[in-house]
């Protein structure tokens, strides 16, 4: 039970770096329908400002983390900017297509050895690790780390949304573009805006991987992109509130198959739950059936 | 007269490639690239039919070349000397496998719509995938994530360019049969295709299921031409090649998936000539460039709605484009 209980503990770690990064997915596809594959890269270099912050500039960590915030916030609106905002018109794949190249773009350009080089770093800590036990159940502070700025994240994320106008903004441009542009809306500065909001999320969840699995390399990026897509399907995409529900239901399984099944095989349950998902809930967990009109 | 030319050019074309072997222009490397470009011609022209004239999303087409490859590599592995018949028996064995495999998974999950059939089949790719990688525990020559070596050289440029012809014979065939017709209107309108009594789940299965068999076929070839398969060969970024090949020929275009398969094979391997060895590993950084750029200036694929004559019948009109 309390090996259970722990397992429970990892796999809220992994399914909260997720949510950070599925948040952006979700964030960009309900506002322009376009699922941004680029987005795991930016992930990555999340990671590699926050370890850029640690390790050269000795920042403090939250300060280091506001910095790669920041910095990825200002890297995703200019690649909406550069490569998807004269694809606005075309047809959806194309966008997509673009994301694919730029995707594969900033992994080889990265990897290039006067940017961040091929090779794999080694994650700098900056504050001790001690662990604490309640009940049998023991929780590090990097746990604890992840716990508190993702939730701070996802509270402040919530509220920007739900209260402000700038919220108000995004809600109405996911809604309808069109009518929302009538009522005074700046479309393509709402647009930009959600690609930094999802960037800076999602680079806080590459520097809270960073020192939770102490290991990046420009080519990190894929796999938890991908997984935290999943999550975004999983939860409905174009939902935030989806978006962590799906996530954590991803940490869940994979830390819990790892844990009870097998490791190797942790990747064909995690997606296998996915498409079972679909299946009964061809939107995910929280999307919306939307109706369809002849 | 005007069905013959195509294919003289086609026979023509063979001769050449045999006379520079011949001549020894071109080295054992390069043929093995003509016929790697040959088979991605293949695998592409298969998704173009399942995404291009079906309009079904699907990330999971390397799921499919390597059953295709696998299945194939475990036939010919096991009566090692058989010749031509046994690569015959094993593609025969490796085009029923992957139908079967994609019947089964396509009946259930061509229920979705668009990103989520594109997500669900990626999701299918990756367990398959896992599945290669933890196959050594079942069956032990597959090689599991050691890979699976000893596979026979069967492939050659003469079965490369009989596979590919008749790759885009059937293709071109089906496109503009009833059948195809269907499938088109599948794509435009589900609701509409359904509304005139077409059964619509009947024809995203069969078009899904024989784009597949082309992959698989694919996979055929290309087992049997680098004797090496790795289930990293297979993973989901092998789909988004064939994806960006299929989108930058022009959806629903036979004529823009070849041309896009063989000049996607030549660019990544010219720039490998081109480039010096200093700034080689920027191969990978002026590639997606390139995409970026054709995406951003043309939208609909280089050939997008654009076919060449002999591969169009006469009465038809301009394919239709894309949505």
């Amino acid at each position: 039970m309390e090996y259970f209980l722990q397992q429970v503990v990892n796999g809220l770690q992994l399914g909260f770096v997720y949510a950070l990064i599925a948040l952006g997915y979700t964030m960009v596809y309900g506002i322009i329908r376009l699922i941004n594959f680029a987005h795991g890269d930016v992930f990555m270099i999340g990671a590699y400002l926050g370890y850029f912050g640690i390790a050269y500039f000795h920042l403090p960590f939250p300060i280091a983390l506001a910095f790669a915030m920041f910095g990825c916030g200002l890297c995703g609106i200019i690649i909406e900017r550069l490569a998807y905002r004269p694809l606005r018109r075309a047809p959806r794949i194309a966008a997509l297509i673009t994301a694919i190249g730029v995707s594969l773009f900033l992994e080889y350009f990265t990897s290039l050895k006067f940017i961040f080089g091929p090779d794999y770093l080694a994650y700098p800590r900056p504050f001790t690790v001690t662990t604490y036990q309640i009940g049998g159940v023991s929780f590090s502070t990097i746990q604890i780390i992840v716990f508190s700025v993702s939730i701070l994240l996802l509270v402040l994320l919530t509220y920007t949304i739900q209260n402000t106008k700038i919220g108000m903004a995004m809600r109405a441009v996911s809604f309808d573009k069109e009518t929302a542009s009538l009522m005074g809306i700046n479309v393509d500065y709402v647009i930009s805006l959600t690609f930094g909001m999802g960037s800076a999320l999602a680079a806080a969840g590459g520097v809270l991987y960073g020192i939770a699995y102490p290991q990046i390399n420009p080519f990190m990026g894929i796999m938890p992109g991908l997984k935290a897509f999943v999550a975004a399907v999983l939860g409905g995409i174009g939902n935030i509130p989806g978006a962590l529900v799906g996530a954590i239901i991803m940490g869940l399984v994979e830390t819990m198959s790892s844990a009870f099944v097998s490791s190797t095989l942790r990747d064909a349950i995690a997606f296998s739950v996915l498409i079972i998902v679909l299946l009964f809930k061809p939107t995910g967990i929280m999307g919306k059936m939307g109706t369809e009109k002849v | 007269m005007k069905k013959i030319l195509p294919i003289l050019l086609f026979i023509l074309a063979y001769l050449l490639i045999q006379s520079l072997i011949l001549l020894r222009v071109l080295n054992p490397y390069w043929q093995q690239i003509i016929q790697f470009a040959g088979l991605m011609a293949i695998s592409a022209l298969g998704l173009n039919l399942i995404y291009g004239y079906t309009g079904q999303f699907s990330l999971g087409h390397a799921a499919f070349y390597g059953i295709g490859a696998y299945t194939s590599a475990l036939v010919t592995k096991s009566y090692p000397h058989g010749g031509l018949p046994v690569f015959i028996a094993s593609l025969i064995a490796a085009v029923i496998v992957v139908a079967i495999v994609a019947f089964l998974i396509g009946m259930p999950i061509l229920r979705l719509k668009s990103d989520y059939l594109g997500i669900a089949t990626l999701g299918f790719g990756i367990i398959i995938k896992v599945l290669f990688d933890n196959a050594d525990a079942v069956i032990p020559s597959l090689g599991g994530s050691r890979g699976m070596v000893g596979i026979p050289k069967y492939t050659n440029l003469t079965i490369t360019f009989i596979l590919f012809f008749i790759a885009i014979i059937v293709i071109r065939n089906f496109v503009y049969s009833s059948m195809g017709r269907a499938c088109i209107s599948v794509r435009e309108d589900e609701i509409a295709a359904e509304s005139i009594g077409i059964n619509t789940t009947k024809y995203k299965t069969i078009g899904f299921v024989l784009g597949s068999v082309f992959a698989g076929v694919a996979g055929v070839l290309y087992a049997h031409l680098y004797t090496f398969l790795h289930p990293s060969n297979i993973d989901f970024l092998k789909s988004i090649d064939v994806l960006l090949i299929v989108v930058l020929g022009g959806l629903g275009s036979i004529s823009g998936t070849i041309i896009a398969a063989l000049g996607w094979t030549f660019l990544l391997e010219g720039l490998r000539v081109i480039l010096p060895a200093e700034i080689l590993d920027w191969r990978f950084v002026i590639y997606p460039l390139l995409l970026i750029m054709v995406m951003i200036m043309r939208p609909r694929g280089l050939w997008g709605g654009v076919e060449f004559n002999f591969l169009r019948p006469k009465e038809y009109g301009r394919p239709a484009t894309d949505k």
